[in-house]
């Protein structure tokens, strides 16, 4: 296992790329922990899994260096990395059994039967596929498969990393919540370094101790769940994130004020004159429909989502979310909108200032 | 539902049935009959019974065809699908060299089988063919007219040319249906070049498979018009394989009753073969499955 650093890292499919844009993956500089979860999260076409072909080393980055510990890995094929990887479509050898599939691995490795025996047995357990070793892998269901492909990986102990490239993709909804609670518990027990890239929040939320959010081949924030959802560091993250995303209204920022196109909104900090767009970003969670204090606002609709309700409001032109908890009457005397101070975000180019409190 | 009962819709199929009479039932219900009598001309038929296939089995002279016969079948699968694997791996996998491969492999496809067999004919002559001249320029006694392991080695060598991009272009499409994941996976599990083909390609391969191994079988027993145009079954009767041998008896002897019942059972081993063939390899694919 190992510490993974990215170093002035970038890359382009074009063989001289003039301008950024030419760049699928622009220059980034990190270093992520040995055992941590970290989920690679954007939509589709970001650079995300153009990022795990590097760590994998199918794709050779246009400039920087990949580190795994202290080795350099940036010019190592994939087979000297001792990564293992579990694919969006279930790769196993149908031909072999669930055993020989897990013991593979090993065994193109040379190791001794009696460790090869006894360590997929191991895994076997840790997989929960005991009961199947014996059969062969073709008529398995897709979540057995996706298992096995897992077990595959697990089975060396000198693996430096595990990366899923959306693993769950073609799992029924019923056992991809189990998958994810298995691997989350395998991650707790084992500690491998896990690298999960997927474009749904709510398994990059729930699998990863750190998420790192992609766009347009850009790491616009790296932070765990909680930080992501309070302080989205770019406006993408404010949207991409959260169900329904963060609100954004353009405002001219002055001290603690800012003026929106419908009124005055209290900031919590005070903030240096900005150039260009400045917007403020607020969660649907922190806003509130009120009978009279706030921007004034026009109700368009009300979602009923079970557990709350999303109002669908106005403002000056602009459409905002707001959420509603189950007991809150919801009338016609709603004609504002008012928002928690303490959790408004201030935006300049769509990048998250800073205020001084 | 309410679905009208009308069972003179059946008339409809009759069109079909009336040509599946004329175009294969009646043709061989001729055969049939040729086999089960015996007749002097005039239309005039005497009942034999099993008289014909009692002579045929106990022919030696197709004892010696179905030899030969076998035998060819045997070699020619034994050369052309391994072959044709193994050039279906070294096939460039896209781009413009994979295009001019596949119409490269295609050609010989394309040509009639008497073309071929003409092609073969004047290709191995000794005195103007550029094979046959060029061995005899380098000291080596060929004659593929006097020589039965020369007409063999031509026939052989002429159906490999002829059919070995069928199997190739087979095997081809069941490589490339196969994901690149599948190969990423065997490099981080450092399979070796053989692990890959013996895990990922040839399971992934093995509908194809059988599908080539099926046509080459039925076609190479079947083969007429290459042999009888390059050798014409000789020297002597060592290329005379059961087709030839049939055409022979029917058309050259004019012995209808015993080519009818030669061909009856010519017909029923390669149903029988096929059957074998394909239940063996789908019992193997499905034991497998489980």
């Amino acid at each position: 296992m190992a510490r993974i650093t990215l170093s002035n890292l970038a890359h382009s499919y074009y063989p001289n790329p003039k301008s950024e844009a030419d760049f699928a993956l622009k220059e980034m500089d990190h270093v992520w922990d040995d055992g941590g979860a970290y989920a690679l999260l954007g939509a589709s076409g970001c650079g995300k899994t153009t990022l795990l072909n590097i760590i994998s080393g199918l794709v050779h980055p246009s400039q920087g260096r990949v580190l795994f510990g202290d080795r350099d890995v940036t010019g190592a094929p994939t087979a000297e990395r001792n990564i293992a990887q579990v694919f969006q479509f279930p790769v196993v050898y149908d031909t072999m059994t669930v055993r020989e599939n897990l013991a593979f691995p090993l065994r193109n490795r040379g190791m001794d039967a009696a460790y090869i025996q006894s360590r997929v047995a191991q895994i076997a357990a840790m997989i929960g596929m005991e009961a199947t070793l014996d059969r062969k892998a073709r008529g398995l269901t897709a979540d057995a498969k996706q298992k096995i492909s897992l077990g595959r990986g697990m089975v060396r102990q000198d693996v430096n990393a595990i990366l899923f490239d959306e693993p769950l993709t073609v799992i029924d909804p019923h056992m991809k919540w189990e998958l994810r609670t298995q691997l989350k518990l395998l991650h707790r027990e084992f500690g491998h370094t896990m690298i999960y890239v997927t474009h749904d929040q709510t398994e990059a939320l729930t699998f990863a101790d750190k998420v790192v959010v992609l766009h347009d081949g850009r790491v616009v924030q790296m932070g765990t769940p909680q930080e992501l959802f309070e302080t989205p560091e770019h406006t993408f993250v404010g949207y991409f994130i959260g169900s329904p995303g963060m609100n954004l209204l353009d405002a001219t920022i002055h001290g603690n004020m800012a003026q929106t196109a419908a009124g005055p909104v209290a900031l919590a900090a005070h903030y240096a004159p900005q150039n260009g767009r400045t917007q403020i970003g607020i969660r649907p969670e922190y806003a509130e429909m009120t009978a009279g204090i706030g921007l004034p606002a026009r109700v368009l609709r009300i979602e009923d989502v079970g557990r709350h309700r999303i109002i669908r409001a106005e403002v000056a032109g602009s459409q905002i979310s707001v959420i509603a908890g189950e007991g809150q009457p919801v009338g016609a005397d709603l004609t504002h909108v008012r928002f928690d101070p303490a959790r408004v975000n201030v935006y300049a180019n769509d990048w998250r200032i800073k205020g001084a409190v | 539902m309410d679905k009208t009962q009308n069972n003179r819709a059946w008339f409809l199929v009759l069109p079909v049935l009336v040509l599946v009479a004329f175009s294969a039932v009646v043709p061989l219900m001729t055969v049939v009959n040729y086999a089960f009598n015996d007749t002097f001309g005039q239309n005039r038929f005497f009942w034999n019974g099993l008289g014909w296939f009692q002579d045929m089995l106990a022919s030696e002279r197709v004892h010696g065809a179905l030899g030969r016969q076998v035998l060819f079948s045997a070699i020619i699968l034994t050369i052309e699908v391994p072959l044709g694997i193994f050039v279906a791996l070294n096939m460039p996998k896209n781009g413009f060299w994979s295009s001019f491969c596949l119409v490269l492999m295609a050609l010989p496809l394309l040509i009639p089988f008497n073309v071929v067999g003409t092609i073969w004919q004047i290709f191995g002559r000794v005195d103007i063919g550029l094979l046959g001249h060029s061995l005899a320029a380098l000291g080596i006694d060929y004659n593929y007219t006097n020589d039965a392991l020369d007409a063999w080695l031509t026939i052989i060598v002429m159906d490999v040319w002829h059919w070995t991009s069928l199997v190739a272009l087979l095997c081809y499409a069941g490589l490339q249906s196969i994901p690149q994941a599948y190969y990423q996976a065997a490099r981080i599990d450092q399979a070796s070049r053989w692990s890959i083909f013996r895990y990922i390609e040839l399971p992934k391969m093995a509908g194809v498979l059988l599908i080539a191994v099926l046509l080459r079988f039925m076609d190479s027993f079947m083969i007429y018009t290459e042999p009888f145009v390059l050798t014409g079954g000789g020297p002597g009767n060592s290329t005379t394989f059961l087709s030839i041998d049939l055409v022979k008896m029917a058309v050259g002897q004019f012995d209808l009753g015993p080519a009818a019942a030669f061909s009856l059972m010519y017909f029923l081993v390669i149903l029988l073969v096929s059957w074998v063939f394909y239940t063996v390899m789908t019992t193997l694919d499905r034991q497998e499955g489980k």
